[in-house]
């Protein structure tokens, strides 16, 4: 297995284009676990971390771009932790301190796994991912980005760039239940946006569904909305949990959301 | 062995006994087992089957064979000498011969000059299998074909019970079990199965002598009974097998069976190379014996105003693949099934089975963990039933000095029973905290689930013992080796396994106090320079060591008196003699059949989000029988470490398996509690010598396990008001699903 270093975008979307195969790095919170474990022995490493242009947020008008680098560690921090609450919520579940200095928003993304503490605050903040490759950039909801378990809709020769997001500023908060009290893996999770300015209610939950899963409803339908979203949750029992504690689970967690948000 | 006149109390003999190992464990200098390099060495790796129960039909080594790097692939046609091995009973084998009985099970093992190349070689050994039906279910094992035909176990003094798949048959009756109390309760209980879960992975290196011996250096609990499985598989004699304690990280009963010893002696010595094998996570949870899961149905009869008239239990565990020391768990959960209460009237039917399952043996509280927890729930139920206060209930049947066990054993040592139970209902419960509050304060925990929405608060009380050293007649011995040079200096030899608890800092702290000066060391622990220590285990360690050290320690002050310069003198320390029970009725067959007791109480205060099925445990406070505490620093770490382990057991640590199989082996899915679930410990010790025992101290590392699980349970049902009759809580129990 060899690694392949890019110092700059241009050099990683051209080792990407001539490696199709390579996986991308960045924190290595998955892909070493996979290697450890002997799960995977990809022939080429591409080691995105020497790459500036995905590292940090910048402002682009009303649009916060999140680097595909950005830690959450980063995303509990200033103005990202003000404009996307429920995302430094989110960050703030995951793993260990430790944990939380490597990982990243883009390494959420790349894995796509239906557990991803980072995918529901973003989805119910519309967020929309920015992927390049040498052809050039294109920009995908992340509703669509999401298409299966860890399956994405990246090209093999594209790279995730940054996550767009023009924080709503509505009411929000998210929620993972674990069955311990630190450093789990989401039995099931809960992000919800109480949108005043749109009259609508946004809630996405993780490892409820093939998918982390957006539900949206009128304002006015608080009342149902927690049947809603745990009617949009297709569970399965696995080691984590069963199917029928986890629909149980996003009912309470929508209803204490709403209560959070609408006080 | 009441012959201390000098005696040892904390803060007397050693005024600082801040331990040896404590810096470089923290500063992550301490080398353990994995961290072993020996010159020109290979790498080993394990061939395991992926089924839980097939007949092996075929193994191909010649594609493995001829992999680069490759020194060596062996099967059980290359196993030197005896092909099986056991702790107490031969029926495992070293490598599967004809017939793989659990999942994981050691079929094939490979050296290479990289692991990498090690793996790849063992993943292309090619096993070819025929899946049989696996047993799975303890309740059906003894209608099921027998996965052990010619019964290992049978002929060994224990009950005749001619059924397949049992592996210990026990009855303790005593009394008349049928007698009628006022009032009855009654219930079914279930112990999932856990696991030690150590953070050192089953590892160790063997070096060749080159004269046809071996060296293996592990992380082990039981040198020479190492040696003694390990030298006839090898076909050598014991002395060509020297094992030599490597840094253990962590045991808690899981390094009491063999793993990787004979496997990497055997590839020693066919390549004449040093091998180490260090096994992954995964592996580890296939690598070693796990707690019994258990089901237990218990009803109790007591009069109207409390006092136990009669318990009836009947005891079900499941031993999994190989017998390891489920014989001694299941009369060990037998015999304190009823907890540390005087009853007159008790019949406990126990059986141990085997199944396809994760084999099982050892684990901190050996079968009281799981009767304690059926028990005490008993308890609080009989409180409720009878509307007494729980703590006077436990009070007014407390087993006590003068008192009589279920087996008929008079309880002779120390047992403060009522103390330990008075002293932990006095200890005061935190006021509950304030909303609104950080989340990680609250049931959740960084989850952030509530902020105070369905919490309820509960307080719970148990009380739990258990027996210190072995048992049922077992020869039990410490040796303990001092060597004094004329200078004055002193080395004292055991080979006492130090797997955390610090007995080495006890071996040293006697020593010290016996020999009068402080130019004391100790070597490090090996089968080529002492006799047997005996186990790290049972709670015996630091009464074993202790007796044997003192023992060896006056005798070479004599030797020295009479003979002048240097003396070099071995010591047997044993305890009382205990005896078997008779095989029908569980009764003793004279003295005792356990050496002494120790016992626990503790009081949880938990917070539970009764409508998400989530807990935060908030204050544990316990009393707890410690005998003469030697190091108040040593025995509160271990009240609080095997008090998280009880709470793992109580909240979260399950081995999940689906027809045999393990689901969960990592620990991104077999939890274990985090700082944010384990609350501080408030510790009170009872210290009331032990007259048997060398200054008077009793084993303290297993009580806390036994009790905690009971009474944290006993909390979350005051909480919930549910009856949660199984571990560990599932958040689905919780919620009502």
């Amino acid at each position: 297995m060899d690694v392949l270093t890019p110092r700059s975008l241009d050099e990683a979307l051209r080792l990407k284009a001539e490696h199709p195969g390579a996986v991308s790095i960045q924190g290595g919170t998955d892909v070493m676990i996979a290697l450890n474990f002997d799960q995977a022995r990809p022939e080429l490493l591409l080691n995105l971390n020497e790459v500036v242009e995905l590292r940090g947020w910048s402002r682009e008008n009303g649009t916060l771009r999140l680097g595909a680098g950005l830690t959450y560690a980063d995303a509990m921090a200033d103005v990202v932790a003000d404009e996307l609450p429920a995302l430094a919520e989110a960050s703030r579940t995951v793993g260990s301190p430790q944990i939380r200095n490597r990982g990243t928003i883009g390494g959420n993304l790349g894995t796509a796994s239906p557990a991803g503490d980072a995918l529901p605050p973003l989805l119910v903040e519309r967020a929309v991912v920015e992927v390049a490759s040498t052809r050039g950039a294109r920009r995908v909801p992340l509703q669509e980005f999401l298409v299966g378990v860890k399956r994405n809709a990246l090209d093999d020769d594209e790279l995730i760039l940054s996550v767009l997001v023009e924080p709503s500023r509505q009411s929000q908060t998210f929620m993972k239940v674990g069955p311990r009290n630190a450093m789990v893996i989401a039995v099931c999770s809960l992000a919800v946006v109480v949108d005043r300015e749109r009259g609508e209610l946004r809630a996405a939950f993780g490892s409820a569904a093939p998918v982390a899963r957006l539900v949206t409803a009128a304002i006015d339908e608080a009342e149902s909305f927690p049947e809603q979203v745990a009617g949009a949750a297709s569970p399965i029992d696995d080691v984590r949990g069963t199917a029928a504690y986890r629909r149980h689970a996003l009912r309470v967690l929508t209803a204490r959301a709403l209560e959070r948000c609408l006080a | 062995m009441s012959t201390a006149t000098r005696t040892l109390r904390p803060g007397h003999a050693l005024p600082s006994t801040r331990r040896a190992d404590a810096a470089p464990k923290v500063t992550g200098e301490f080398a353990y087992s994995s961290d072993l390099h020996a010159a020109g060495m290979l790498w080993g790796q394990t061939v395991r089957s992926p089924h839980a129960h097939a007949r092996i039909l075929g193994i191909d080594v010649v594609q493995a064979r001829a992999m680069p790097g490759v020194h060596a692939v062996l099967t059980h046609e290359d196993v030197p000498g005896q092909k099986t091995y056991g702790l107490e009973f031969a029926d495992q084998p070293v490598l599967a011969i004809d017939r793989v009985r659990y999942f994981g099970e050691a079929v094939a093992i490979v050296a290479a000059e990289e692991p990498e190349q090690a793996r790849r070689a063992a993943a292309a050994v090619r096993v070819e299998y025929e899946p049989l039906e696996p047993v799975t279910d303890p309740e059906q094992a003894a209608e099921m074909a027998p996965l052990h035909p010619d019964r290992p176990t049978m002929g060994h003094g224990f009950r005749d019970d001619a059924r397949p798949n049992v592996v210990r048959s026990m009855v303790i009756r005593r009394g008349d079990p049928d007698a009628e109390g006022d009032v009855a309760v009654e219930g079914v209980y279930e112990i999932g199965q856990q696991d030690q879960a150590f953070l050192g992975p089953e590892s160790g290196i063997a070096i060749p002598d080159g004269e046809g011996g071996v060296d293996i250096h592990v992380a082990t609990q039981w040198l020479h009974v190492d040696r003694d499985q390990a030298a006839p598989c090898l076909a050598l004699e014991p002395e060509q097998v020297r094992i030599h304690l490597a840094g253990v990280g962590g045991a808690f009963g899981g390094r009491e069976d063999l793993s990787m010893q004979i496997h990497a002696a055997m590839l020693a010595l066919r390549t004449g190379r040093p091998v180490k094998i260090v096994y992954n996570r995964e592996e580890s949870f296939v690598g070693h014996i796990h707690r019994h899961p258990a089901r237990i149905w218990a009803q109790h009869r007591a009069t109207r105003d409390g006092k136990l008239v009669a318990v009836r239990m009947r005891i079900l565990i499941d031993g999994g693949a190989y017998a390891s020391s489920s014989t001694a768990v299941i009369a060990n959960a037998c015999s304190f099934a009823v907890g540390p209460y005087a009853v007159d009237n008790v019949l406990v039917d126990g059986l141990a089975v085997y199944t396809n399952n994760p084999p099982c043996g050892a684990m901190r509280g050996f079968g009281a963990v799981q009767a304690c927890f059926a028990a005490e729930a008993q308890m609080d139920k009989l409180a409720t039933a009878l509307e007494i206060d729980s703590v006077e209930l436990r009070l007014l049947n407390a087993l006590e000095p003068g008192g009589m066990l279920p087996t008929g054993q008079v309880v002779t040592g120390s047992l403060p029973t009522r103390d330990v139970i008075r002293r932990a209902a006095a200890l005061p419960v935190p006021e509950p905290e304030e909303l609104p509050r950080e989340a990680i304060r609250l049931p959740g925990g960084a989850g952030n689930t509530t902020r105070g929405e369905g919490v309820r608060r509960g307080v719970g009380f148990a009380v739990g013992f258990k027996n210190i050293c072995y048992s049922e007649g077992f020869d039990d011995y410490c040796t303990a080796r001092v060597v004094l040079a004329e200078d004055g200096s002193a080395e004292v030899h055991c080979a006492a396994a130090d797997v955390g608890q610090g007995v080495s800092d006890v071996i040293l702290q006697v020593a010290r106090l016996e020999l009068g000066t402080d130019d004391v060391t100790l070597a490090s622990g090996s089968t080529a320079r002492v006799g047997s220590a005996g186990s790290a285990s049972s709670s015996r360690m630091t009464w074993m060591a202790a007796g044997a050290v003192q023992t060896a320690c006056r005798a070479a002050l004599d030797e020295r008196d009479r003979s002048g310069g240097a003396v070099d003198v071995e010591r047997i320390y044993r305890h009382p003699r205990t005896y078997p029970l008779d095989p029908e009725t569980g009764q003793i067959t004279d003295g005792r059949a356990h050496v002494a007791l120790a016992v626990a109480a503790m009081r949880v205060v938990a917070e539970v989000d009764v409508d998400l099925g989530l807990t935060r445990v908030v204050w544990i406070g316990t009393a707890q029988d410690v005998g003469n505490a030697l190091n108040r620093t040593a025995v509160e770490g271990q009240i609080e470490g095997g008090t998280a382990q009880g709470l793992g057991l109580a909240l979260m640590e399950e081995i999940q398996t689906r027809d045999g199989v393990i689901a969960n082996a990592s620990f991104t899915d077999y939890l274990i509690p985090t700082f944010l679930d384990m609350p501080p410990v408030v510790s009170d010790l009872v210290e009331e010598p032990e007259p048997d025992a060398p200054y008077g101290v009793k084993g303290v590392g297993e009580p806390p396990t036994v009790v905690s699980t009971a009474a944290i349970v006993a909390a979350l049902r005051d909480a919930t008001g549910r009856e949660l009759a199984r571990v560990p809580v599932r958040p689905d129990d919780i919620a009502g699903l």
